[in-house]
Order: structure tokens, then C-alpha cells, then sequence
């Protein structure tokens, strides 16, 4: 009976019909751009204007800006992890060069523009353009470091990687402690940190740059560059046999993965106020990879999910909070047992194909009544 | 003088962290697994060792025991319970089970012992003796000579015996061993719990001389010793003895040398500086891999 069903079911999915009766309606890419452009800019300005009227409080403002930062750690440690299929562990070393360079760089430019901290809240054309160079410049710093560590790092696999990438976020740590005497004036705070940084960040630009991040990131895993990327990680040996450039593309996707890490890290600067090493220890790149594994490796809408949830969660629930690292710890070992590919796997979420199987009446939860009225039929 | 404790000081932590190295090595040589729990479980044996001594006060003696003692039942017991279900899944899992591992170690070590440090009490009443008009670390000494004795009894055991034969031929080819008739989950056991009793003995001669247990203690310490186990080379026990050593050194070099600050940062950079120009290691042997 089931079998007969599914079968009878089966033209809704496939386009070329038999019948040919149906014709599949698509969406063009063009639309499918304009509808999840349109979709984004609500959102941010429902967000923003629920916080202006108050019904979203300063704190749960500052909470959600909090998430668009780790959303944008997530899914830039999953295009190393979950694209490229390595293990770095120093996410939070990325982070924390892209946050003091792009914090130290707004300030120090602030005095040349004649921007006071006060403009920052309002928000002038030079504090956007300022925004925007800072963001851009952490990231590029965070790239730099991504590439020096990278090229010896790629040579390695696995745990050595791992064990290297580790290694080099520690020496970062110890440089943004210690680079104070070396340069002889203040430019880290050493281990008091970096304090007097202008908040520079509000809910829209957050939800701005998390927007475009994960659109560029998107489109780079749908380019041929993308899936040089995942043939990597699926087979290294034969994607180098078909005449992938291996180890270009291993260090395009950890330097790509740095640059949004070093984005992520200038947000946080702004967000937070304070920058301090202790911050970006090992725990912080842990926490990033949880949010990564959990949602599901080679998934950004899992990461996103992920990302948001764990940020909100103990934020919601207090007395969670101490428990909250135990309980990470277990769900992250569960996981590996259970579900190795993470809770979402690979599976991604396109609104574009989303609205196409409406158009075409196939609702996702109407599954089974569609299947009956095409067996009526 | 001063030139021969610093020396000494280097042999010593340079001592602990090869002891440490050789439960890395060990793991990783028989199921390529980079163990991340292992400094972890020195962390646990460090506060076995405070609980035995500080809130019980029980002997010294008895606190060796329990600590060596319950590191090695802790190593198997992640053993059986987080890496068995994962032997035959991907390499990333298992490193990511192995991270876990040492996240839950250290958190639920925060929670229930709390953040700040615990002071271990002295094992040895007298600190230091005299040869020939120097005054000499005891502890050091203790140390040097635990650790040369652990080694060589280490390889005796791999290279010598039965169960160090069968160790070797699951490290070489695992579904081939089983095929010998080697029990293969058995030989991974031992090799976990000789590991982790090195650990074990590692937190003690660790609590002798740092005389403190934290939460995240086993982080730096594991990590250094895995930096000790890759530039001997991992997988080879000689190797892992003369990386230890050396990350000792370089660390109290550099510390010898008024940097101290900068003395993690120094062993991470050797370890990259190794890592780009010999991957293997100083003692490592290249593996082919077959397509």
C-alpha cells in the first residue's frame, strides 16, 4: 500500500513528468537573490526596530549581537572543519588578532578623523567608513596570520594540525600579552587588555556584516573553488588525481576561514568593550568547535542554529551556566557516538527551493495529502 | 653554580614532560589517536594525591599509590567508554570524542573542586641535599631517576615481552594482528592503562614540583608533552625521552635567559620550526600512504 503510493507520488518530484501534465515552475537565480535580500532586510528591520521601541531590552539586544558574532565564528570555522575537513584548533587565535587589530586600528584612526566616542552612537559617514576599514583591516590581519600558520600547518594532517593550530593561537596569546614591551608603547593592554574601545557595533551592522559573511561564504562553497574544497575533503588523493590544486585550495579555505574568524573578532571588540588574551584561550576555540559539530559539519544553516542556541542558552538560563561547559563537553562526546556527521549532517536550507516546491503545491508538510489527491487523481 | 641547577631544574621538567610524552606516544602509536585527555588525567591524578594527603592525611606513600592508581583506571575507562564505540569512525570524530573528553575532565573538575588552586603537601620532608658542598634538588633528583627507570622498563616491556609484541602488531596492522589471534581491544586497554599510569606517576612527580592541582593544569602541560612526543617523533618511546628533554631545556633556557613570558610561546615555535622542516620528528619514521 505504502510502496504503492510512494510511487504514484513520485512525477511531484521528479520534473520530467510522464504525464507532462505538470510543468515544474522555477525560480531564477536573480529572483531567488532579490527574495532572500528582500527576506534579510526585513528581518534586520523588524530587529532593529523592535529594539528602538524597546521591546527587545539593551541586554537582549546585546545578547543578539553576541549570537550574530558567533554565528559568524561558526560558519567560518566550518569552512575549515566542515568544508575542508581539517581540525584547527586555534579559531579563537584568529579571533582575537582580528579583534585587537580592528579595535586598535578604529582607535588610533579616530583622532586623524576627528571622530569622537560619542559619534559612534549616533553614527556618521565617517564611523561607517571607519566600521567598515576596521572589519576589513582585523580580517586581513587574521588572514595574514591564517597563511603563515597555514602553509606549514597544511603540509600536516589531522592531529598535527590540530596540535600546530593550537600551538599558534597560544603564541598569539602570548604576543598580544607581552608585544606591549616589546614595541615599547601600549598597544595590547598586555594582560589588563585593551580597554576604552568605542562601541562601534549595534544590532543592524552586525546583522549586516553576519549577512553578507555568510553570503560570500555561500556563494565561494557553491563556486568551482567551493567544490575543489569539498573534493578535498572527501578524497585528498583523488581530488589531487583530477587536478585540484590541493594545497592552494586547503590554504584559500583556512585563509578564508581566518578572514571572517578576524571579521567575527572585530565585531566582539566592538560588542564587548574590552579585549583581553585570557579571553581567547583554548576554551574559546572549543566553544566555537562544539557549535560547529553540533549543528552538523559541512552545514551553515546547522551552525547557524547552533551558534544562535548556544549563545542564547545560558544567557537564558543562569543557574544553567555553571553547568553549561560539563554539559557541552557531553553533548560534544554524544554526538561523536551517535551522530559523527552532527545533528543537521550536511543538509542546508534554500529558501529559493523552499518556495519552489510551494509554488509547485508540494508542501513539506503536507506531504502525505499531496501524495493522496495525485493517487485520487 | 647556577648553571648546574638550571641544568637540573631543565632535567627535571624536561623529565616530567617526557614521561608525560610517553603516554602520548603510546596511544597515538597503537590507534593514531592524539589522546587530548591525557593531561587531563594528571590533572585528576594531582588532585587524587590532594585529596589523599591534604583532606584525609593519609601517607605520602599511599597517595602515589591511589593516584597511579586511579589515573590508569580513568585512562581505561575513557578508554571503553568514549574511544571503543568510535573504533572504526573517522579519524576527526575521534579527535573531536578525545577533546570532549578533556573539556568534561576539566569542567567537571572546576565544578567540584572550584577554580583556584589546591596546594598538594610535600611528598619528601627534606628538599635538598648536598654533594660535595652543591645543595641539590631531592625532588629533582627523585624525578630524573623515576623517569630513566619508567623508560627502560617501558621499552623492556614493548620490545621484550608478549603483550609488548602484541602492542607493536596492532600499532603495525590492526586487522592483520586480530587475524593473529592478538585480542585486539585488550592490547589497546593495556596500552591505555600503561599510559595513563605514566600519567599517573607524571601528576606526582608534577604536585612534587609545582605543589599545586587546577582545573586546567593538564591543558599546558598535556599540550607541551604532545609537542615533546612530536618532536622525538611520535610513536618512538627513545623519541619521546629526548623531546621531553629538550622542551624542558628550551624552557628553562629562556626562562634562564629573563623571557620567562615568553617561554610557551618559544616551545610552540620549535615545535612549528620541527614540524615544517622534519615532520617526522627527530626519531620518527615516515609512513607511505597506500591509496
Amino acid at each position: 500500500m505504502e510502496e504503492d503510493m510512494a510511487t504514484k507520488g513520485k512525477p511531484i518530484i521528479s520534473t520530467g513528468s510522464p504525464k507532462g501534465s505538470k510543468k515544474r515552475k522555477t525560480i531564477s537565480t536573480g529572483k531567488r537573490y532579490i527574495i532572500n535580500t528582500v527576506l534579510t532586510v526585513l528581518v534586520i528591520v523588524i530587529g532593529q526596530m523592535m529594539i528602538d521601541n524597546g521591546s527587545i531590552s539593551r541586554y537582549q539586544g546585546s545578547v543578539l549581537e553576541q549570537v550574530g558574532i558567533y554565528i559568524i565564528m561558526a560558519v567560518s570555522l566550518n569552512i575549515a572543519t566542515g568544508y575542508l575537513g581539517q581540525l584547527p584548533l586555534g579559531h579563537a587565535g584568529f579571533m582575537s588578532v582580528g579583534g585587537y587589530s580592528c579595535a586598535i586600528f578604529i582607535m588610533r584612526m579616530m583622532g586623524p578623523m576627528h571622530v569622537t566616542m560619542y559619534d559612534f552612537m549616533t553614527g556618521t559617514p565617517a564611523t561607517t567608513l571607519l566600521f567598515v576599514c576596521g572589519l576589513i583591516f582585523g580580517g586581513v590581519c587574521a588572514a595574514i596570520c591564517g597563511l603563515i600558520i597555514g602553509i606549514p600547518a597544511l603540509r600536516l594532517k589531522g592531529d598535527y594540525l590540530a596540535i600546530i593550530t593550537l600551538g599558534f593561537a597560544e603564541i598569539i596569546r602570548v604576543v598580544m600579552l607581552n608585544i606591549d614591551s616589546v614595541v615599547g608603547f601600549q598597544l595590547t593592554g598586555g594582560a589588563k587588555g585593551l580597554t576604552g574601545i568605542p562601541s562601534y557595533t549595534n544590532f543592524t551592522n552586525t546583522f549586516v556584516v553576519v549577512a553578507i559573511s555568510l553570503f560570500l561564504i555561500h556563494t565561494m562553497m557553491k563556486s568551482r573553488h567551493g567544490r575543489a574544497i569539498l573534493a578535498i575533503r572527501d578524497n585528498e588523493i583523488a581530488a589531487e588525481a583530477t587536478g585540484v590544486n590541493t594545497t592552494y585550495y586547503k590554504t584559500l579555505a583556512f585563509v578564508v576561514s581566518a578572514f571572517f574568524a578576524g571579521v567575527g573578532g572585530g565585531l566582539y571588540a566592538g560588542c564587548i568593550g574590552v579585549m583581553a588574551p585570557a579571553k581567547f584561550g583554548f576554551m574559546k576555540s572549543i566553544e566555537i568547535l562544539v557549535m560547529v559539530v553540533l549543528g552538523g559539519m559541512g552545514s551553515m544553516l546547522g551552525s547557524v542554529i547552533s551558534a544562535t542556541f548556544l549563545t542564547i542558552l545560558p544567557e537564558a538560563l543562569r543557574a544553567f551556566a555553571d553547568y553549561r561547559m560539563v554539559v557541552y563537553a557531553i553533548v560534544l562526546i554524544l554526538v561523536m557516538i551517535f551522530r559523527p556527521q552532527g545533528l543537521l549532517g550536511d543538509y542546508d536550507f534554500s529558501m529559493g527551493n523552499f518556495l519552489e516546491k510551494i509554488i509547485n503545491g508540494e508542501f513539506p508538510w503536507k506531504k502525505k495529502q499531496a501524495e493522496e489527491v495525485e493517487a485520487d487523481e | 653554580m647556577t648553571f648546574l641547577t638550571q641544568l637540573l631544574n631543565g632535567l627535571q621538567l624536561g623529565s616530567i614532560y617526557a614521561l608525560v610524552a610517553l603516554g602520548y606516544t603510546m596511544v597515538y602509536g597503537i590507534i593514531l589517536l592524539l589522546n587530548f585527555a591525557h593531561g587531563d588525567i594528571i590533572m585528576v591524578g594531582a588532585y587524587i594525591s590532594w585529596i589523599v594527603m591534604a583532606k584525609l592525611g593519609m601517607s605520602p606513600a599511599l597517595a602515589v599509590v591511589l593516584s597511579v592508581a586511579g589515573c590508569t583506571l580513568l585512562g581505561v575507562l575513557i578508554d571503553k567508554v568514549a574511544y571503543a564505540p568510535l573504533r572504526n569512525a573517522p579519524r576527526l570524530s575521534i579527535l573531536i570524542t578525545a577533546i570532549g573528553v578533556s573539556y568534561f575532565l576539566e569542567n567537571g573538575a572546576q565544578l567540584v573542586f572550584g577554580a583556584d588552586a589546591k596546594v598538594v603537601p610535600a611528598f619528601i620532608s627534606t628538599s635538598t641535599i648536598k654533594v660535595g658542598g652543591v645543595s641539590l634538588s631531592l625532588n629533582a633528583i627523585i624525578t630524573i631517576i623515576v623517569t630513566a627507570v619508567c623508560t627502560v622498563v617501558l621499552q623492556l616491556l614493548v620490545q621484550k615481552t608478549k603483550l609488548g609484541k602484541a602492542m607493536r602488531a596492532v600499532s603495525e596492522d590492526m586487522g592483520a594482528a586480530r587475524l593473529m589471534g592478538i585480542n585486539v581491544n585488550t592490547t589497546i586497554s593495556f596500552t591505555f592503562a600503561l599510559g595513563s599510569a605514566l600519567a599517573g606517576i607524571g601528576a606526582v612527580l608534577y604536585s612534587m614540583a609545582y605543589s599545586q592541582a587546577t582545573p586546567t593544569m593538564g591543558i599546558m602541560l598535556g599540550t607541551k608533552a604532545f609537542v615533546a612526543a612530536v618532536l622525538g617523533g611520535i610513536g618512538s618511546i627513545p623519541g619521546a625521552v629526548i623531546g621531553g628533554l629538550l622542551v624542558g631545556f628550551a624552557e628553562v633556557f629562556v626562562s634562564a635567559l629573563g623571557l620567562s613570558v615568553w617561554k610557551d610561546a618559544v616551545v610552540f615555535l620549535l615545535l612549528i620550526i620541527v614540524l615544517v622542516v622534519k615532520p617526522t620528528g627527530i626519531l620518527g619514521r615516515t609512513m607511505n600512504e597506500k591509496v
